[in-house]
């Protein structure tokens, strides 16, 4: 362009200024473009209204030894175990040196305060950690699992009574619910 | 800039309004709302008074239905608690006062004053134990306990016209903030068979008795206890749960109006730029 | 102008891709050396402006839709959500309201500088109805999606537009239940209108895919409303033009900002905040603002044409005035385009302009709302105080007589009394009179007819609490000029404009010399400058 007009005087500064004010526009036009993706995206994230029923409580005077409840939360299954004395024995023995996930019983019975638990229950987001079935108790009669613990009917995972992996695919623990003690017979999860 | 175009627009949108105002109560009073202009906010100290008086006396009869207990604490509402560190004794202290600058908002979950203000409400639920209705205290995520469980039961106590829900109420009237702080403060005293005089209510006659008076409601912060008073602030927390992003927006409307208008600019510059030299 | 393509792909994927799918030279013959005629103004970016708010109701209607419930339960409460809770939903949720405005408002500055211009005339009378039908597309669209939110005046707005469908004879309320899916509003026309949102504004932009396509093929109109010549006539789209509509679509977004952040609702109406009831209608529908010239247009017509109703014939007209648009390239004859060139016709585009105006004024007034009288609203009382009141009847010996009678009856009482009332029917008559009071009168003056009602309504009980045993009342209403009346006046000239002055005015006006080229004027000017 500058070579079609000669008498322009100021030929090689006019380009410098063009490619500037060019360079400027579609910087600040990209900026705000990038801008303005952000609330298109972030409104598919959970509502306020959603991230609200964050939190349940559950009575634990109504579950009998040796049985679990589902409770909701988030939408998803949380299991609340009252476990046996034998249960309680198994968990704690201390053989979880070789396993996949090592963890301590009495660190998948902490609250969520960091407060420490209490070993007659255990509080486990329910999905199973391979693909997110829902694993059966040891007490289901459909139950095959070796462990004592729970059994997933989907791809043969295997947990024990601390819902620690110890056969099949699951790559890591079932997931401690984060809960704490309001008092001694409730717990609010999340 | 900004204020010159909302005006200009203002007005040109406010001789349209007047039209739709015909046959209507008298004009609302303009009070000067510290968000009437387009950057200015909430009064807080006016919306917690507002919700004060909303809980103690509006709540009796009105529902507030689109508005749960968290929305209060959420940034933005008037119970929202910020953890500010003292500067003498060095410890964080939380306050529902916004601080200027720094400060940390807290999670409404963890805010006492909106949990304080859920658990005193009593909320009807289905025992999931039972399967029967049953009583409990509120929690953060429930919606504003209603005062009656449908629009018939409404109807029914209160002599056949239903309190209307005080959600959108402002937004739902000509006259917004205005006209909720003029109508309550627009009782004459006369009466006319069940219904009472109110010059601002379309027709002149209303239904509700005159809600407010002198002392009804004591405040903490010292603010006059008057009818005036307790219109305003209720006036003020109605607008709040109608539009409570809005000083979000307005702030937004700051920035996207300052980028749009480098924007134009810039482009502006590239058009001439392209156009140099060149006849049209 | 299709002509040959001046693509040439330069990389070996770019020629790879040419050859299978010429997608690239598409868009480079169409949006980049595409030759744009050099004289085009501002009124010719609405084109871009009007893509990008296509592109931002259907991208912001999309979100909206995944938090958006379609029943009549939910509805409003979603929308109350939307605005609450949804990450982002105070802003997208406006967007899309004020969008819907700021999309009409480009659309009728878009149709204006079609009809100033003559972009209608041959060879671009498919482009022009192609346009037509995006702008009823806009106006079906608009109206369900107003529906949604299901307010009052969604709700009322709906049952109102769905009887205008029964007006139509015979087949109108069949047709009238088959769209609301029952014998009302309901949940049944929630879904659909839903449904047929979501699909409307795709179909837009298929036409709209049509619209571009015969603007492409017929080539651009221009202020000058000459073909283009020659190339010097003419810049390539891109940057020339895009540059352009990319600054006015920049200062557009401005005034979409600042409704969006600071008057969100200030195009609304009031009681869509008002969750719709179907046993309780809102004092006042309206329409939204961009429905107004044709809702003046439907109210006009309050007298029946013949064995027209006026509901049909204000039906009729509402339809007739986008209708009328459809068939413009036939009725104006001028071979002129631009009315740049213009003198009389332009003078009556103005006129048309601000008559388009009024009406839209019109639709959103009370229509029986008064707007001047020729003269005050006054009225005297009277009444006679004190005296003795006595009746006497008139008698007449046939039907043929009365008159006369009641006539010299009422002649021979007056002589006698200070205050007469003659009922006079056809049966027969009675002569009520005042004898011996003191005759009294008050006179009241009014602006209006309802405070005049009121004033004479006090003076007669006044009247009364004196002891008059009847008054006599004289009012006087002065003629009065309703918006009903400009309506109908504004409604005329819409349709004279079309159907009468632009056939005639091409055959009888002399238009000013057009040049030759595009080129001439400005470029001759510019050189004589330089």
């Amino acid at each position: 362009m500058a070579e079609a007009k000669p008498a322009d005087a100021h030929g090689a500064d006019g380009e410098t200024r063009r490619d500037f004010i060019f360079i400027a526009a579609g910087s600040v036009a990209a900026v705000g473009a990038t801008a303005t993706a952000w609330p298109f995206i972030d409104q598919m994230n959970p509502a306020a209204d959603t991230r609200a029923l964050a939190v349940t409580e559950v009575d634990l005077s109504a579950i009998e030894v040796g049985q679990q409840v589902k409770a909701i939360w988030q939408g998803k299954p949380v299991f609340v175990r009252h476990r046996t004395a034998a249960e309680i024995a198994a968990a704690q023995r201390d053989d979880y040196a070789s396993l996949k996930d090592p963890e301590k019983d009495a660190d998948r019975i902490k609250q969520a305060d960091g407060e420490p638990g209490k070993a007659e229950w255990l509080i486990l987001q329910a999905n199973c950690t391979h693909l997110g079935c829902v694993p059966l108790p040891s007490f289901d009669p459909a139950y095959k699992g070796q462990f004592g613990g729970w059994f997933c009917p989907c791809h043969g995972s295997d947990f024990d009574t601390s819902g620690r992996i110890r056969g099949g695919p699951a790559p890591i623990n079932l997931r401690v619910a984060p809960f704490v003690y309001l008092n001694d017979t409730t717990i609010r999860i999340g | 800039m900004l204020r010159a175009f909302s005006i200009a627009a203002f007005a040109a949108i406010a001789a349209v309004g007047v039209a739709f105002a015909a046959n209507e109560g008298e004009h609302p009073e303009n009070h000067p709302f510290s968000f009437d202009s387009p950057v200015g906010g909430y009064d807080m100290g006016a919306v917690q008074r507002g919700f004060q008086v909303y809980n103690q006396v509006c709540a009796n009869c009105h529902a507030l239905e689109h508005l749960a207990y968290r929305h209060l604490g959420e940034e933005g509402g008037p119970f929202a608690a910020y953890m500010v560190r003292n500067h003498e004794t060095g410890a964080e202290e939380m306050t529902t006062t916004k601080p200027e600058h720094g400060g940390r908002f807290v999670d409404v979950t963890d805010n006492p004053y909106v949990r304080a203000i859920a658990e005193a409400a009593t909320i009807t639920d289905i025992d999931a134990a039972t399967g029967q209705p049953t009583d409990r205290p509120g929690r953060i995520s429930d919606y504003f306990r209603r005062p009656f469980p449908n629009d018939i039961a409404a109807r029914a106590s209160n002599g056949g016209a239903s309190p209307p829900d005080l959600s959108v109420i402002v937004s739902a009237r000509h006259g917004g903030a205005d006209y909720v702080r003029s109508l309550l403060m627009g009782f004459t005293g006369e009466t006319r068979g069940a219904q009472h005089v109110n010059r601002y209510f379309p027709g002149g006659l209303i239904s509700m008795a005159p809600p407010l008076v002198d002392d009804a409601v004591s405040y903490e912060d010292g603010s006059p206890t008057t009818v005036a008073q307790y219109a305003t602030d209720v006036a003020t927390f109605l607008q709040w749960a109608a539009d409570p992003h809005m000083e979000q927006r307005k702030r937004t409307g700051v920035i996207v109006l300052a980028f749009l208008l480098v924007l134009s600019a810039l482009l502006y510059l590239a058009y001439k730029q392209v156009w140099r030299g060149e006849s049209h | 102008m299709s002509g040959h393509s001046t693509y040439e792909p330069k990389s070996g994927f770019t020629r790879w891709l040419d050859k299978r799918l010429p997608i690239v030279r598409l868009t480079h013959d169409s949006f980049v050396a595409y030759p744009t005629p050099r004289n085009l103004n501002y009124w010719w970016t609405f084109g871009a402006i009007l893509s990008l708010c296509l592109v931002v109701q259907i991208v912001t209607g999309i979100v909206l839709a995944m938090h958006y419930v379609p029943h009549v339960d939910h509805a409003f409460d979603s929308v109350q959500r939307i605005k609450r809770d949804v990450p982002f939903g105070w802003l997208i949720q406006p967007i899309h309201a004020v969008g819907a405005s700021m999309f009409f408002l480009a659309v009728y500055i878009h149709m204006f500088r079609g009809l100033y211009y003559g972009s209608y005339k041959a060879p671009r009378e498919v482009l022009w109805i192609l346009g037509c039908l995006i702008y009823a597309l806009m106006v079906a669209t608009g109206f369900l999606g107003y529906t949604l939110p299901w307010g009052q005046m969604s709700f009322w707005g709906a049952t109102v537009i769905t009887s205008i469908l029964g007006a139509i004879p015979f087949v109108g309320e069949p047709i009238q239940t088959w769209i609301a899916g029952g014998a009302a509003i309901d949940q049944p026309t929630l879904n659909r209108f839903f449904s047929l949102h979501y699909l409307l504004p795709f179909v837009i932009a298929g036409v709209v895919v049509l619209h571009i396509w015969a603007l492409h093929e017929v080539g651009q109109n221009n202020p000058a409303g000459i073909e283009v010549k020659s190339k010097a006539d003419t810049v390539p789209f891109t940057p020339h033009a895009t540059m352009k509509d990319l600054f006015a679509t920049s200062i557009f977004l401005i005034l979409f900002a600042v409704f969006v952040f600071y008057m969100p609702d200030a195009l609304g109406h009031a009681d869509n905040y008002i969750r719709a009831n179907p046993v309780q209608t809102p004092p006042e529908i309206v329409p939204e603002w961009y429905l107004l010239p044709f809702y003046a247009i439907l109210r006009a017509f309050d007298f029946n044409i013949g064995p027209i109703d006026s509901r049909t014939a204000g039906v009729i007209a509402m339809f007739a005035s986008i209708g009328v648009l459809f068939v413009l390239p036939w009725l104006d004859t001028s071979s002129v385009r631009s009315m740049r060139y213009r003198p009389a016709a332009r003078q009556f585009f103005l006129i048309f302009v601000v008559v388009s105006c009024v009406l839209g004024w019109c639709g959103g007034q009370s229509p029986g709302r008064v707007l001047t009288q020729a003269g005050d609203y006054s009225g005297t009382v009277r009444w006679a105080e004190g005296g003795q009141l006595i009746e006497q009847p008139i008698a007449a010996a046939s039907e043929a007589e009365y008159p006369a009678a009641s006539r010299a009856a009422v002649s021979a009482m007056r002589e006698r009394t200070e205050m007469l009332l003659a009922n006079n029917s056809p049966e027969g008559g009675v002569l009520r009179a005042v004898i011996g009071g003191t005759p009294r009168s008050l006179e009241v003056r009014a602006d209006t007819r309802e405070e005049l009602d009121e004033k004479m309504s006090e003076a007669k009980r006044g009247a009364f609490s004196q002891g008059a045993p009847f008054i006599l009342v004289d009012k006087n209403i002065p003629f009065e000029f309703t918006v009903t009346r400009l309506s109908q006046l504004m409604t005329a000239y819409y349709f004279f404009f079309f159907l009468v002055l632009l056939p005639l005015l091409g055959l009888i006006e002399k238009p000013n010399r057009v040049p030759d080229t595009i080129a001439k004027p400005v470029t001759g000017q510019a050189q004589g400058a330089s």
